[in-house]
């Protein structure tokens, strides 16, 4: 077969004629608008990312505006005073971050291996028919309003753990040396413990979706070549999916941390909302964002200087656990050799 | 073959798996629990006046949740209008630009966090910005409290869909000699078009429930109001004072608004699900 | 296969000293080759040899990604594309590429076609259907695809797709078609289609394909460049290439003692 170059079937004016160049005039005007178009479809873009981060440095920088006749007043040291008097303005963040702490850190503990739990159950052992819907309802729990959850826990929590719960882990754990004191005191049901129970229910069904994300990606190929050499189920999670995805389980209980410091409903609801610290967990406390929530409305001037203080620092707080848990994440990553 | 080593394999397997299993009951049964309660105050209280009635005042009788409702329908609203083009166009900027650019690199960081750090931090924030500088709280300032909290769910959501767009579909149309905002608006932004739908839908699930935040912004408002410039009622502001109220018919109200806005999430999420599967089949 | 002509063929892209690098790792070493103006050019060689390197140099396509370059010249018709003040989007719309997968945009069957003409040309209506259908005809997918021109791309068959991209590159009647494995996801009888409709564009098109397939190129093409570990080893006319190669190393790749 000869070809046969002449029956160019290229129609006059189109960019086919191989040695017309750039010359035509119609084209340049043409690549002129398109790499006009480019431009600002890039600075369009570029400066709507902008926006985002201005208002989210804005967000520091309002706060320790409106924070700073507090901050001045007490300096660092507001972090440890533990006076909150409304009416002399003496005021100290050490029991609200006390409370902040340790709902949210029981929260953790209790979330963690339950969720881990769940994700395995869903990725490994549920079978095939059940996984779909049992994933859905994670994920649709995991979006229930929080508020939800603090009604939940003052309503119908609180009364039996009064009732139940707590007169019992107190005849229990709370007859042991060293931890014993942690579960003395009026058994009300309200409380920090309360406050983090509900907390952790709260955070689980998020940080189960997460791990479950995180476990199905790892390759078929690499759990079945596990499962090939006769490893269990058990087995295989703890060798080849947990190291796997080690960074993504990780950053999921981070961010879960992250949003239980956070949370100001299901708290405010449980925790009881006292300025006082005490050595029970059974007893009431109060958190960062509670605080914010129940003495916002009266305040005025100096105090509400303070609770934009607390803001603040609730802001510092989970900005460095949710940094941590990025940075951790992309270094394990570029560790790994994987991209996002 | 050790068979005591094999047994103790064996042991550890199940253990292992019981106590997996064990986790998703319990967690199933809480989480279970929590929306049986829920639905069964919530269809207690629900009734026509609670779509027909304003807030009652203290000690009165009656009343509903006409003002809360529509509080927090035109915020919600409005916040979604603002947030979505803001969100859309801050993602295409991350997937498209985002590889090279360090403003893009520390904009997706800061995002990441964003997305779970505590929203009553945004709440302060816009009462600094606004409602400390107008001296009255008003829907506005609720709406771009609102606003904040969504934009960092679009952006990522947008991101993540437009890079899942197979790397040679976008070569592909390159390769014909399109410019790259064509590129993207024509091709990858369409390919990925459910997906950025799913990321709308989940913002907008995810401040319909949203009560801290309201609280230093829009506040409340006994009454029925449409003036997005003054004080407005808002089903989870609403939620949170009547809840934690003396009157039996407050809590009542509360249950029921607590329903309405649980209904409304899991339906916007339901909706994003299907949404995203389509796109998954197609 | 094809006869070579009496008269020397034109060149329509030539490369000379072409080196490439992804970040410091450099893929392609000096590089040295002529495609000709209507001829097919086949790159065969072993997996990372740079064959498709080498071809998505040819539209600039690694352009896209920082951190790859290319240095030396590639010239077409006479013109170094490799300089930056190149237009990559006119370039790109000369230079057509079609890809291993089938990537149909998710748009309907005739808006796939109309996209790319639309970028530099203003049809009327019934021209651009005209188009449209030009196209289709050309890449033999007319009369599988005419009733449902308004149907997503998707809708089509795997082999179809293929068809249908390579009837988009067609559409914007580019002087050149780059090929990347444009079969290897296809079955049997989609390649053997393909292959035909090959053989056929470079009547009106110059086409520079890779494959992994030799008698892929053996069928098709009317040069052959023999690549290994980003270097050229042989290039040259396709039956001298394949029955009486001038290097060891060609032999033993193309009688299957390595590759």
């Amino acid at each position: 077969m000869n070809s046969s170059a002449v029956d160019n079937a290229t129609s006059s004016g189109s960019a086919s004629v191989p040695d017309s160049g750039m010359r035509d005039l119609r084209l340049l005007r043409i690549i002129r608008k398109q790499r006009f178009q480019d431009f600002i479809f890039h600075k369009i873009t570029l400066s709507f990312s902008l926006i985002v981060l201005v208002s989210l440095v804005g967000i520091l920088i309002s706060l320790a505006i409106v924070a700073w006749p507090a901050l001045h007043k007490f300096g660092i040291g507001f972090i440890w005073r533990v006076e909150w008097d409304i009416i002399n303005e003496e005021f100290g963040a050490a029991i609200a971050i006390f409370g902040t702490l340790s709902s949210a850190t029981i929260a953790i503990l209790i979330a963690m291996p339950l969720s881990f739990g769940i994700a395995l159950f869903l990725t490994e052992t549920c079978p095939v028919w059940l996984r779909r819907p049992l994933g859905t309802a994670i994920e649709l729990l995991a979006a229930v309003p929080s508020i939800i959850y603090g009604m939940f826990g003052l309503f119908i929590f609180a009364p039996l753990f009064a009732e139940y719960g707590q007169p019992a882990m107190q005849s229990t754990l709370g007859q042991m040396p060293i931890i014993g004191p942690l579960f003395g005191g009026a058994t009300n049901g309200i409380g920090i413990l309360a406050a983090g129970l509900i907390l952790a229910f709260m955070i689980l069904p998020f940080i189960a979706a997460v791990m479950r994300d995180v476990f199905e990606i790892v390759p078929p190929i690499l759990r079945e070549s596990a499962y090939g050499i006769g490893c269990t189920t058990w087995e295989v999670v703890r060798h080849i999916v947990l190291p796997y995805t080690q960074q993504g389980v990780i950053g999921g209980v981070m961010l879960g941390l992250g949003r239980a410091l956070g949370e100001t409903m299901a708290v405010t609801f449980v925790i009881g909302n006292s300025q006082r610290i005490s050595a029970s967990l059974f007893s009431p406390g109060t958190s960062i964002a509670s605080t914010l929530a129940n003495e916002f409305g009266e305040a005025d001037d100096f105090h509400l200087a303070t609770l934009f203080a607390l803001g603040l620092l609730l802001f510092v707080i989970t900005f460095v656990v949710l940094a941590c848990a990025k940075i951790l994440i992309i270094r394990t990553e570029r560790a790994k050799g994987l991209k996002t | 073959m050790n068979q005591n080593l094999y047994r103790r394999r064996l042991l550890t397997n199940r253990i292992g798996i019981a106590l997996s299993m064990m986790a998703m009951v319990l967690g199933l049964f809480v989480l279970l629990w929590i929306l049986f309660v829920l639905f069964k105050n919530g269809f207690q209280a629900l009734d026509w006046n609670m779509f027909f009635k304003s807030t009652p005042a203290p000690g009165s009788e009656g009343g509903g949740l006409a003002n809360a409702i529509v509080g927090s329908l035109m915020m919600v609203g409005f916040a979604t209008l603002v947030s979505t083009p803001i969100g859309i166009l801050a993602g295409i900027y991350l997937a498209e630009f985002g590889d090279t650019s360090k403003t893009a690199e520390i904009t997706r960081f800061m995002t990441d966090i964003m997305l779970s750090a505590p929203s009553i931090v945004l709440g302060l924030f816009v009462y600094a910005i606004l409602v400390a500088q107008v001296k009255h709280f008003s829907g506005w300032a609720g709406t771009l409290a609102l606003a904040l909290i969504a934009i960092p769910v679009v952006l990522r959501t947008t991101e993540n869909m437009l890079r899942l767009v197979p790397g040679s579909l976008r070569e592909a149309a390159f390769a014909l000699g399109a410019p790259r905002w064509k590129v993207t608006t024509m091709v990858t932004l369409r390919a990925a078009k459910s997906g950025v739908v799913t990321g709308v839908l989940l913002a907008l699930a995810r401040i319909s429930g949203e009560t801290a935040p309201l609280l230093f912004t829009a506040l409340n408002n006994q009454f029925f109001t449409l003036d997005m410039g003054g004080p407005m009622a808002n089903l989870p502001v609403v939620i949170f004072q009547f809840a934690m109220s003396p009157y039996d018919n407050w809590v009542r109200l509360a249950w029921g608004g607590a329903l309405l806005i649980t209904l409304t999430v899991l339906v916007l999420n339901i909706l994003a699900r299907v949404f995203f599967r389509e796109k998954v089949s197609a | 296969m094809a006869k070579t002509q009496e008269q020397d063929p034109k060149i329509a892209i030539q490369i000379r000293n072409m080196n490439f690098f992804y970040g410091k790792f450099q893929g392609l070493k000096d590089i040295n080759l002529d495609v000709m103006e209507h001829k097919v050019t086949a790159f065969i060689g072993p997996s990372g040899c740079g064959k498709s390197t080498l071809l998505r140099a040819l539209n600039r396509m690694y352009s896209l990604y920082p951190g790859q370059r290319a240095e030396g010249e590639i010239n077409f018709y006479g013109q170094n594309i490799l300089e930056p003040k190149q237009d990559l989007n006119l370039l790109r719309a000369r230079i057509g590429m079609v890809f291993q997968k089938p990537t149909p945009f998710p748009m309907s069957i005739y808006d796939n076609i109309a996209f790319g003409v639309r970028l530099y040309e203003n049809l009327a209506k019934g021209e651009m259907d005209e188009r449209v259908q030009w196209a289709l005809t050309k890449t033999a997918l007319w009369n599988e695809a005419k009733d449902k021109l308004n149907q997503s791309g998707l809708a089509l068959s795997g082999g179809q797709q293929q068809r249908l991209c390579i009837a988009r590159s067609v559409a914007v009647k580019p002087s050149v078609i780059l090929l990347d494995e444009p079969t290897s996801a296809l079955d049997p009888i989609s390649t053997a289609k393909i292959e035909e409709l090959v053989s056929e564009l470079k009547s009106e098109y110059t086409v520079a394909i890779v494959t992994h397939n030799m008698q892929q190129a053996a069928r098709v093409s009317d040069f052959t460049a023999y690549m290994y570990l980003g270097e050229m080893i042989e290039y040259g006319k396709t039956d001298q290439i394949f029955i009486k190669p001038q290097k060891q190393a060609t032999e033993d790749y193309i009688t299957g003692r390595f590759g």
